[in-house]
Parts: C-alpha cells; structure tokens; sequence
C-alpha cells in the first residue's frame, strides 16, 4: 500500500515554514537577546507573569488543611485561579479537573493566537502529544465499544483537530492513516510502522509509544535547528523525557509478550542513553539490569537511588522521575530571549493540576495519610 | 594624502553630523523597543510596574537626546566659508567633525542596547518581586554612562573645529 501517494500533507506545509528571504532560506530562528523582542517579547513577558501565578509551598500547605472540596474552591479563590470554580453546584475531583485544564487551554490560547512564526509552530509541537493521546484514546474506546460523544468529551482540549471524530470508522492502521491522520499535523510520525494489521487486535499501547517516539525526535530536531539558548534547553528536556520514557517501556514490558526487539523500536533516538544504555536497557529484564544499564549517568543514578533508599518511601519511580522534570523546567525560566519556557510553563501548569487532583482527591475521600505526596513546585 | 583630500571637507562634515544623529536614534530606538515589548507583557499580570520601569524607557530616549545635542552643536560650526579656497583647517574641522560624530554615534548605538536589553531584563524581575527594581537599575545607570562617555569625547574633539569665513 502506497503511503505516500496523497499529496502535500498539511504536516509537510507545516515543516516548510522557514524563515525564507527570497535568495537564501535561515530556517526557523528566533533571535539572540538584540531580535528576539521584536516578536517575542511581549510574550514573554505575558508568559512570566503566567508563571507568577504558579502555586507556592504556601499555599499548597492550606490547600492540605482543608476538610471538604468547598474549602479548597474557598482557598483556590485568592490565588490565581480567582473564581475557576464559580457557578459550579456541586464539586468533585473531576470537575476540578476540567475546569483547572480550561484555565490552562484558555491562556496556552491565547499565546497562541497572539504567535508568529517560528514560535506558533513550536506551540503546535507542544500540543501534538495532546493529539497523540487523544488519537490512542479513541482507538482503546473503539475497542471497548464505548460511545464516540462519551470518549471526545474525554478528549483533552489542546489536543483536538478536525476530523478528529470520525477516527473510530477506521479499521486497520493503514485505513487509519490514509482516511485520517493524512491531514493532520501527525501524519509524519506514522509513516514507517503502517500494516494491514487489524486495529483491534493491536496493542495500543505500542502505537501509543510508536507515534510518541517519532514526535519527541521530530521535536527535537525541531528545537535544534531552532538553534541558541531554545536547543540547549529544549534539548535538555526533551532528551530527559525520551530517557524517562526509555526506562518506563522497559519496566512496563515485563511480565508481558513484547519481544526485546519489538522494544528496542519503540525507544527513541534522542536520548542521553543511547547508544550505551539503549542497548542494555533491550536486553534487561528485571529491575537491577534496568538499574545497570542507566548507572553511568549521574542524575538518574540519584534518581534511582532516591526511589530505592530516599527519605520518601511512598514516592514511586514516576514520583521521582516528576520531580526531576519539575527542577529541570523550574531551570528554563532562568534565561531569557529562548521558547523553552513556553514549554515548561505548560508541562509545570500540569503538574500543577496533578497536584491539586491529588490533594483534592485525599480530601474527598477522607485519606489524608498520603495526602503531601504531591511535588511541590515553587 | 590623495583621495582624502579630494572629498570636500563640508563633506566629511556632514556625513558626520548625520551618522551621530541617525546612530543616536537607532540606539535609542532598539532599545526601546526591547525594554517596551517586555515591559508591556509583564505589565499585563503586574500592572503596578508600569510607571516605575518609565525609567528604562527614558535612559533610552536620553541617548537619543545625546544624539541630537551633538548634532546642534556640529551645525553651528558648519558656515559657510563662502567662495574662498579650502585650507588646512577646514580640512582639520571636517575631519574631525567626522569622527566624533562616529564616535558619539557608536556609542550611543550600543549604549541604547545595553539599556534596552538591561530594561527588559528589569521589568520582568520587577514583576516578580519588587525588591529587585533598585538593584537592576544601578546596572541600567552604568550602562548610560556609555553614552555620556561619546559624548564628551565628542564635544572634546570638535572644540576647535570651525570654518571661518576669512
């Protein structure tokens, strides 16, 4: 089956977006400290107040005193989610939840809208891993025959496109990427693992991880052509993120049926662990050859060490694993002029959200015992 | 000396004048510009800072005003000498004319960047926390001296620059 065949995807005009001047053509590039204000800088600015907003140990530490969902909605009110919850008769985790990423959609928005090349494509990178977890969940809801309305009201918002909807007709990956995903931004990242495989008896999960490893690569070549201050945090990050997910695969997959080379093609390029650790990461399989395979490099060594003899014994490896990407973006705000903030900012916000699920679960429910397992940010 | 002498002095005068103007402005400009659009979007979540970080914009716009002193100052010694021959100090006062509008021109230039750069840089710690506002703009008030510097150097120059009519 000829894939290529449809013709200028929206993702390859989405590529080509250079920075053009007629005879020579720069790439996408911002620029240094003396440029980058004249299209940038305002948000930037907009962007740090933003993060001004970010929740302090101050007030996490009320948030965990409180005995009932109204005294949170009470304590949130003075902070900067002002009124997020107003109108709203009754209060449950989940529609803290929602409301909480509405706020966060509405100001990712609104930066945005307000973007110019090359910074709104580096927004859409962002919002592509939205989609990627959006396409897999209506696939899986598909599976279980549950209702399209039901799953797209589950869908996250940043991660919506327009045929978005009429992905459950498909029937193999082939028919999927032909019919639906062509058009869209991930279009690309499905390219080389198409088959006739029907989509029901293919494991989610592995396109789930396929589609994520071409995206994070893709990202991050992305960011270094970029270039300047923007590709060493960026690519920072992002190697941090493929190396997390590295890790995750290989301790997921023990115990099932995927095969050690099956593995090996679902971690990505990018990566302090390749090639060194990649290859004993294949082939370990148990928890102390996964922990031999990353030793040699220091900040996961602690990582590991900190889950395995830290204070904090009720810290799972992905606990530490947030932890280290919360220091890592917390360190982008650190210089100006480059668009890693943008992105830490959106994956702090989530944290954010994370924790304040969290605490609003133990709440709710009564078990504080654990309720101070969230990761403080600022 | 060739070609040197070859170009007229009014010449050298001129250019001189206007690139200490026109490098003065762009200065200012670019610098206003930095220090602006960061001063506008931090203002949006902390509009408190707003007036306090005029002052960034103003160190700009005295570089500019430093641009244009000098430029007054050049015209003035610019008479015209009214027909008779060149000699060896109108080519003196055009030279150096010249350069000082160079000199005060460059350095107005960068001294604009440094302050718009150290502006913006300003304005979003103001928005953070408060307290840093002095700190920051003892480093701004070092940074314009800069400009003060090419100007002295400028006027020093030019101090017997003139073109007498006899």
């Amino acid at each position: 089956v000829s894939t290529q065949s449809t013709g200028h995807s929206q993702a390859n005009r989405a590529k080509e977006k250079e920075m053009s001047y007629g005879y020579y053509s720069l790439g996408p590039a911002h620029g240094s400290m003396l440029t980058f204000n004249i299209a940038d800088g305002y948000l930037e600015g907009l962007l740090r107040g933003h993060r001004s907003g970010i929740l302090r140990v101050a007030d996490y530490s009320n948030l965990v005193q409180c005995d009932a969902l109204e005294d949170l909605k009470m304590h949130l009110s003075s902070t900067d989610y002002s009124d997020f919850l107003a109108g709203e008769n009754k209060l449950n985790t989940a529609i803290i939840y929602e409301k909480a990423t509405a706020k966060l959609v509405n100001e990712f928005n609104e930066l945005r809208s307000h973007s110019v090349e090359p910074l709104s494509t580096f927004l859409d990178y962002i919002t592509y891993a939205y989609m990627i977890d959006n396409v897999v969940l209506l696939i899986t809801g598909k599976q279980h025959d549950r209702n399209t309305e039901e799953l797209l009201e589950k869908c996250h918002p940043l991660g919506m496109f327009p045929s978005i909807a009429s992905l459950t007709v498909a029937n193999t990956l082939a028919d999927l990427y032909q019919s639906f995903l062509v058009d869209t931004p991930l279009a690309p990242y499905l390219n080389d693992t198409l088959s006739e495989e029907d989509l029901h008896e293919m494991n989610v999960e592995i396109i789930r991880n396929t589609l994520y490893k071409s995206y994070l690569e893709d990202f991050y070549n992305f960011c270094q052509k970029i270039g300047g201050a923007t590709a060493e945090v960026m690519g920072e990050l992002l190697q941090f993120e493929a190396d997390r997910r590295s890790i995750n695969i290989t301790i997921n997959s023990f115990g099932t049926e995927l095969t050690k080379d099956d593995r090996e093609k679902l971690y990505p390029s990018i990566g302090l662990l390749q090639p060194t650790g990649i290859l004993k990461l294949k082939e370990a399989s148990d928890m102390d050859q996964v922990k031999a395979a990353i030793e040699y490099i220091q900040t996961y060594r602690d990582i590991f060490s900190e889950f395995d003899f830290g204070h904090d014994k009720d810290k799972s490896l992905e606990d530490q694993f947030f932890q280290y990407e919360v220091k890592l973006n917390k360190g982008s705000f650190d210089q100006q002029f480059h668009y890693g903030l943008f992105y830490s900012y959106v994956k702090l916000k989530e944290q954010e959200i994370r924790n304040i699920v969290w605490i609003a679960e133990c709440v709710a429910q009564k078990m504080k015992s654990k309720i101070n397992n969230y990761i403080p940010i600022f | 000396m060739g070609w040197l002498t070859d170009i007229d002095p009014y010449m050298w005068a001129f250019v001189g004048t206007s690139l200490a103007m026109g490098l003065s402005v762009s200065g200012a400009a670019w610098g206003i510009f930095l220090t602006g659009s960061s001063l506008m979007g931090a203002g949006v979540k902390a509009p408190r800072i707003t007036t306090k970080n005029l002052i960034s914009v103003l160190f700009c716009e005295a570089v500019a005003v430093y641009g244009l002193i000098i430029a007054i100052i050049f015209q003035t010694k610019l008479t015209d000498i009214e027909g008779r021959g060149y000699i060896n100090k109108d080519y003196y006062s055009g030279f150096s004319i010249f350069w000082a509008g160079l000199t005060v021109g460059f350095a107005n230039l960068v001294c604009g960047v440094c302050v718009g750069i150290t502006g913006s840089a300003c304005a979003l710690a103001d928005a953070q926390d408060a307290s840093l506002f002095v700190k920051i703009l003892i480093v701004e008030i070092f940074g314009s001296a800069l400009g003060l510097f090419g100007l002295i150097v400028g006027i020093i120059m030019t101090s017997s620059a003139s073109f007498a009519k006899t």
